[in-house]
């Protein structure tokens, strides 16, 4: 067990460094949630006047848990091209006929994910509060809303490692991720109230892991949370969480059966 | 079923492989690609054992299976004594990896490479930071240590990437065609540190190459691969003196008749296997400078204009094409 830590801790630096060291990567990370945040405010701005919307009267308050998950959702799908790389290198091959954990390798990438997860809320929560957007449920609110985005973000980023190392080629895993993020986002409240939906979108967002997440954020941030709700949603990531992990680390079986 | 393996040396070995077969799906309605058709070798402790073939013959997939990146279909293996299928776990502790493709990942440095190449293995952080320092040395990195893989030149980051294979000085070392793609000169500079590294590491390397030049210079044995089988196997010296005799070419020179040229050699007494390559026509002689002369008189008499002649002691593409049918450079060729 400690050789797993010690394994995805390093591993997890390794992607670190590769990431401090393009500079231009992060300003992209830091404008897209920029860019989405106000052009959907300003897009949907009177959304919050239809009878029955139940999100209050202020749609950028509605919306940033909304965005702050269609950025880890959007981010997290992407985390299978750092393995792309390393498979159309020899890395991973490397990796893979010496003792490093496998367990290791599927984490580290989770948690830099979760690190730009991180970075990219608190930009959104930020530009937010700029724009005027006050949030009732204080600090305590924006760490359950960074809690669920991370635990979001973990989710899609082991189940994009799994993807890549079934597809292995990069235009595959950009088609997968694609095809399943946009639906997920769309099917879900984060950028509108789906009891103004049709039944049946409500229905599947019930399913819908994005759903929980955009809930659980939502909830916490406002004056007086449904906890039961919160920690509910938050339960049902974190054990989907469990078995994303468990689902990718098979995953390398597959693709050394494939080599 | 394979004959029973008898090894050419006397101490166990320290890699093995059993009559190795392994396929890989053809695609849609396509029967499946045998890339190793029963490849059984054996490695003594402490040599470079040289793996040689074209593109396809099943170099890469014995060595990703000896490695456990791969599992045969059947047959078996053991390297440093353990069985790969079984306990590929102890196997991966045992071993370093130089994949075909670079191994280093070119956004960290080369230090930062072997450091983390080290600590996967098990070292502690300061036993790898050492050790680092001590390989950079070695490859003469020392300069580039600090800079990111991506800025190296080819063969500097093959340096790198062998480096990165000997971190926790493995038993036995993977080298999947170290050579390949890198200019002459670095090519040259690599051979001279792969032979100072088997004098200074006491350790077995599996080599893979498509160069003869490289298998005759680096490894004390070698098998000949070829459509997944291998096809012959010794030292480079013993797979020489196999072919009993001197290989002679013959140029033919303008719009000769091919066939009237064979016709006079087929007269030359002690010239056989004869083959014609284009407008060469090469065969073997006991005795190549008695054979040269006997032979240029035929063609003269036939009236067979000749644009050179040649006799060469025999070279390991001789052995090549002796037992594959085809020179490694047209084999390569087919391969593009």
């Amino acid at each position: 067990m400690s050789i797993a830590i010690t394994h995805t801790a390093i591993l997890t630096a390794r992607q670190l460094r590769a990431f401090i060291r393009v500079p231009g990567y992060l300003v992209m990370n830091l404008v897209q949630p920029i860019i989405w945040l106000l052009l959907f405010g300003q897009l949907f701005k009177s959304v919050v006047d239809i009878p029955g919307f139940s999100g209050g009267g202020n749609y950028l308050v509605f919306l940033t848990p909304g965005i702050v998950m269609m950025m880890a959702l959007f981010g997290s799908a992407w985390a299978g091209t750092s393995y792309i790389q390393d498979m159309d290198r020899g890395v991973m091959d490397r990796f893979l006929t010496s003792p490093t954990s496998r367990g290791g390798l599927i984490v580290a990438t989770m948690l830099y994910q979760a690190v730009l997860t991180i970075i990219q809320t608190l930009v959104v929560l930020a530009v937010a509060w700029l724009a005027g957007a006050r949030f009732a449920g204080g600090m305590p609110g924006i760490l359950i809303l960074l809690l669920s985005a991370v635990l979001l973000t973990f989710v899609f980023a082991a189940f994009s490692n799994a993807i890549a190392l079934l597809a292995k080629q990069q235009t595959a895993l950009i088609a997968i991720s694609q095809i399943i993020s946009f639906p997920l986002m769309f099917l879900s409240s984060a950028i509108m109230d789906t009891s103004l939906s049709p039944h049946w979108v409500g229905t599947i967002a019930r399913f819908n892991p994005v759903e929980w997440a955009v809930v659980a954020g939502r909830q916490a941030l406002q004056a007086s949370p449904d906890w039961e709700a919160v920690w509910a949603n938050l339960g049902l990531l974190a054990a989907l969480v469990v078995v994303m992990t468990w689902l990718a680390t098979r995953a390398f079986r597959a693709y050394q059966r494939s080599v | 079923m394979a004959q029973p393996y008898s090894l050419p040396f006397d101490s166990a070995p320290a890699l093995e492989a059993n009559d190795l077969v392994k396929t890989y799906p053809g695609g849609r309605g396509k029967p499946r690609i045998r890339a190793l058709d029963g490849v059984s070798f054996a490695v003594e402790s402490g040599t470079i054992f040289g793996l040689l073939g074209p593109n396809g013959a099943g170099k890469s997939t014995s060595i990703k299976i000896l490695s456990t990146l791969s599992r045969a279909d059947s047959g078996s293996a053991t390297v440093a004594g353990i069985d790969v299928a079984r306990h590929p776990d102890r196997v991966r502790k045992a071993i370093g990896f130089v994949a075909q493709k670079q191994v280093s990942d070119p956004m960290d440095t080369g230090r930062e490479n072997l450091v983390l190449a080290g600590r996967l293995q098990g070292m502690t952080a300061q036993d790898a930071r050492a050790r680092a320092v001590e390989l950079l040395k070695r490859f003469s990195l020392t300069e580039a240590a600090h800079r990111q893989v991506k800025t190296y030149s080819g063969g500097m980051a093959r340096k790198l990437d062998v480096a990165i294979g000997l971190m926790h000085r493995p038993q036995v070392l993977f080298l999947d065609e170290p050579t390949t793609g890198l200019d002459p000169e670095a090519r040259s500079e690599m051979w001279t540190e792969l032979e100072a590294m088997a004098r200074m590491e006491q350790m077995t390397v599996l080599l893979t190459t498509h160069y003869l030049e490289e298998a005759d210079r680096l490894a004390s044995r070698l098998a000949i691969v070829d459509h997944g089988r291998v096809v012959a196997s010794g030292s480079p010296e013993q797979l020489k003196d196999g072919l009993h005799g001197d290989a002679v070419f013959v140029e033919l020179a303008g719009e000769t008749d091919i066939a009237d040229a064979l016709r006079a050699i087929s007269t030359v007494v002690g010239v056989s296997e004869v083959i014609v390559d284009g407008r060469t026509i090469r065969g073997r002689a006991t005795v190549g400078s008695i054979a040269l002369p006997q032979l240029l008189g035929a063609l003269d008499e036939a009236a067979v204009p000749v644009a050179s002649a040649t006799v060469a002691r025999p070279s390991l593409d001789d052995v090549y094409l002796r037992h594959t049918g085809h020179t490694l450079s047209a084999s390569k060729e087919n391969a593009a």
